[in-house]
């Protein structure tokens, strides 16, 4: 009964969303359930679809943790997008450096020699902590600022996002591109920190589909996050201070501490979308990879109610619009794949407007205030 | 690069005051909105709104001061929706101006799809209907005026109240949230002045997402000039001309081979709004009821 009251709104959010997203697409001229039944059909075709929805899911369940990690400390992570761009950096890294990988132009002088040539055993859990430290130390940064000198995590964060970006093209336009290479892109990493494809293991499932393992560490990630949370002393003291500083402090925790505790997880979550990007998908760092996934983290945890099932449901539900607004794309004259960003948008606006419903189904005992 | 002479010079200074003549516009807008207690970090969408209305009607009707217009209405609508949701509803007011910026990547595109079956972009519009210029004048004179209507007018006084201290500008008779309503949509229609500037001033036409940050650089001038006109300017010029710095020397090659890594430049106003809010360079202090939505009492 729980569940399903706090299914309620979310849903109501959504559907309200698709509502205005359809009147919209009336106004641009097309027919919104052919638009709809597009979108939906060809996310949920086995197994392109399917395989595909999982994929774009794969990097918003580690946002969409990330975001909610915080929200739960009280704090607004605006700035996974800036972690997840120094994580899959260092992750890149680490598979370029110690993969034995030289970066050169064929046949002229190298640009950055290997260290180290580990074999996948040592390498791949060596990326995947170098992701999720390098992404958890940029998250800490406004954590760190906040409990110290009490600047605002939202401003830091917003900044920390073009800083990580302009850190990040430095390095990999002027150390570990390929010289000559017209892409703004690094050498591509050793084989051996290269993680399977979803495809390898499963019948039908062709590999061509990127979905990989690190789908399963994001299931993993909503377990431990979990875990995390609600059964251990620190995620205690995180909602504690989360739900009442004041108080919390009164007992005894050091909010400063949970502050940069919670924002280092959370930076560390955004971090892991790193492994899904360079183990397991494009096998480089590729400048400009993530389609906005920090962002559409604030709108998959928002929607998820910041709970590690409703992240895991609510990213499920963002890939397959993002895998859906492919065929629209395609199949459509007047309707671009952009409507995805405009119903996102439409669902973070009725999510946090949540007096909007409480205000007109309030009235029926359709919804009740809920305890988060 | 070794000889430097009076036109290079000129040139140089002209392109910083066309850099950070949208940054000042929008930075203006938010100073209203802040100085009153809504964030906005919706600058970026606002931008977007006025820069694709301002050139989408510039090219069908041949002005660009309808355009303009156009521009200033379309950023009033779409502040309109995050007043609504931040002050109606009550909404959070940074998760709010997220949604409208991550829409405004999305509306734009869609439409421009619809009505020029491109991919986001609206047709060129000729030389002789840009107005590179009437912008920049308006965000210079901005300046004075917004001191002026702040520290000399009763709105101003208001305003900052209602800003700082709700309950007591509500107790001494002042509408709160007519206020807010106010400030935020003028704050809309600045930051549509600043993206119709955009559009049909420094470019000549609108292109996909092509605030890129704007909106967030002028947020941080803001704060960065502690969310006082004059101070604000002198931000705007700064990162103005670190913008004007980093195109300049984009591809210039030092010494042997090695060019000038511009990133560093372009990073800069960032690094510098982190240091100024933690402290280490002045005081930045927000408005007191900045980010929190007023519940009359009853």
């Amino acid at each position: 009964m729980r569940l399903l009251r706090e299914l309620t709104f979310p849903l109501v959010a959504v559907v309200a969303a698709f509502v205005v997203g359809g009147i919209f697409v009336l106004l641009v001229g097309d027919n919104p359930f052919r638009v709809y039944g597009l979108l939906l059909g060809s996310a949920l075709s086995w197994p392109d679809g399917i395989g595909y929805t999982l994929f774009q899911a794969t990097p918003l369940i580690f946002t969409g943790l990330a975001v909610a990690v915080a929200f739960r400390c009280g704090l607004l992570n605006i700035g996974a997008e800036g972690q997840l761009y120094i994580a899959a950096f260092a992750c890149a890294w680490v598979a370029i450096k110690l993969g034995g990988v030289t970066v050169q132009a064929t046949g002229g002088p190298p640009l950055s020699s290997p260290w180290a040539n580990l074999p996948a055993v040592l390498l791949v859990p060596l990326a995947i902590l170098a992701a999720i430290g390098a992404g958890a130390l940029w998250g800490a940064i406004p954590g760190f600022l906040k409990a110290r000198f009490g600047s605002h995590e939202v401003i830091n964060t917003i900044m920390l996002n073009f800083v990580a970006v302009a850190i990040v093209s430095y390095f990999t336009q002027y150390h570990y591109r390929i010289p000559g290479d017209p892409i703004l892109q690094s050498a591509p990493i050793s084989e051996a920190a290269h993680i399977p494809r979803m495809g390898s293991f499963i019948p039908g499932l062709p590999e061509r589909i990127p979905l990989n393992v690190s789908f399963l560490l994001a299931i993993i990630a909503c377990a431990l996050v979990y875990v995390f949370l609600w059964r251990t002393k620190w995620g205690y003291e995180i909602r504690a201070t989360g739900a009442n500083p004041t108080a919390a402090e009164y007992g005894g925790i050091s909010t400063g501490r949970q502050i940069v505790l919670a924002m280092a997880v959370s930076g560390g979550l955004a971090g892991m979308v790193g492994i899904n990007e360079v183990m397991g998908y494009r096998y480089r760092y590729y400048e400009g990879f993530s389609d906005n996934y920090g962002f559409t983290g604030i709108a998959v945890a928002l929607l998820g109610r910041n709970h590690p099932v409703g992240v895991f449901l609510a990213a499920l539900l963002f890939g397959m619009l993002q895998r859906g607004g492919i065929f629209v794309d395609a199949f459509s004259e007047s309707v671009t794949k952009d409507l995805v960003q405009v119903l996102q948008a439409i669902v973070i606006l009725f999510v946090a407007a949540e007096a909007l419903f409480r205000g007109s189904f309030g009235r029926f005992g359709l919804m009740k205030r809920s305890k988060v | 690069m070794s000889d430097i002479s009076i036109a290079t010079l000129l040139f140089f200074l002209a392109s910083t005051v066309r850099q950070a003549t949208p940054l000042l516009l929008a930075a203006m807008g938010g100073l209203y909105s802040e100085r009153a207690g809504v964030i906005n970090i919706a600058l970026e969408g606002l931008m977007l709104a006025g820069a694709f209305t301002a050139a989408a009607v510039t090219h069908y009707v041949g002005n660009p001061f309808v355009g303009l217009l156009a521009g200033v209405v379309a950023g009033m609508a779409v502040a309109a929706i995050h007043a609504v949701a931040c002050i109606k509803f009550k909404a959070d007011q940074v998760v709010s101006g997220t949604a409208i910026n991550i829409l405004m990547i999305g509306v734009p595109a869609v439409v421009s799809g619809a009505v020029f079956l491109s991919s986001g972009s609206t047709p060129q519009i000729p030389r002789e209907n840009l107005i590179p210029w009437t912008p920049v004048v308006i965000a210079f004179l901005l300046v004075p005026v917004t001191w002026y209507v702040l520290y000399r007018t009763p709105f101003g006084l208001r305003l900052r109240a209602v800003g700082e201290h709700p309950e007591a500008a509500d107790a001494a008779g002042v509408n709160v949230n007519r206020m807010r309503y106010a400030a935020v949509l003028l704050s809309g229609a600045l930051a549509g002045i600043a993206g119709a500037y955009l559009s049909t001033g420094q470019s000549s036409l609108f292109t996909r997402n092509m605030a890129s940050g704007r909106g967030f650089i002028a947020l941080a001038a803001l704060i960065f000039g502690k969310w006082r006109p004059v101070q604000t300017m002198l931000a705007c010029l700064l990162f103005g001309f670190t913008d004007a710095l980093a195109t300049q020397l984009q591809g210039v090659k030092l010494s042997g081979d090695e060019e000038i890594p511009v990133q560093f430049i372009h990073m800069l106003p960032y690094v510098l709004t982190i240091v100024v809010l933690a402290g280490f360079v002045g005081h930045s202090r927000a408005p007191r009821a900045l980010g929190i939505p007023y519940v009359k009492e009853r």
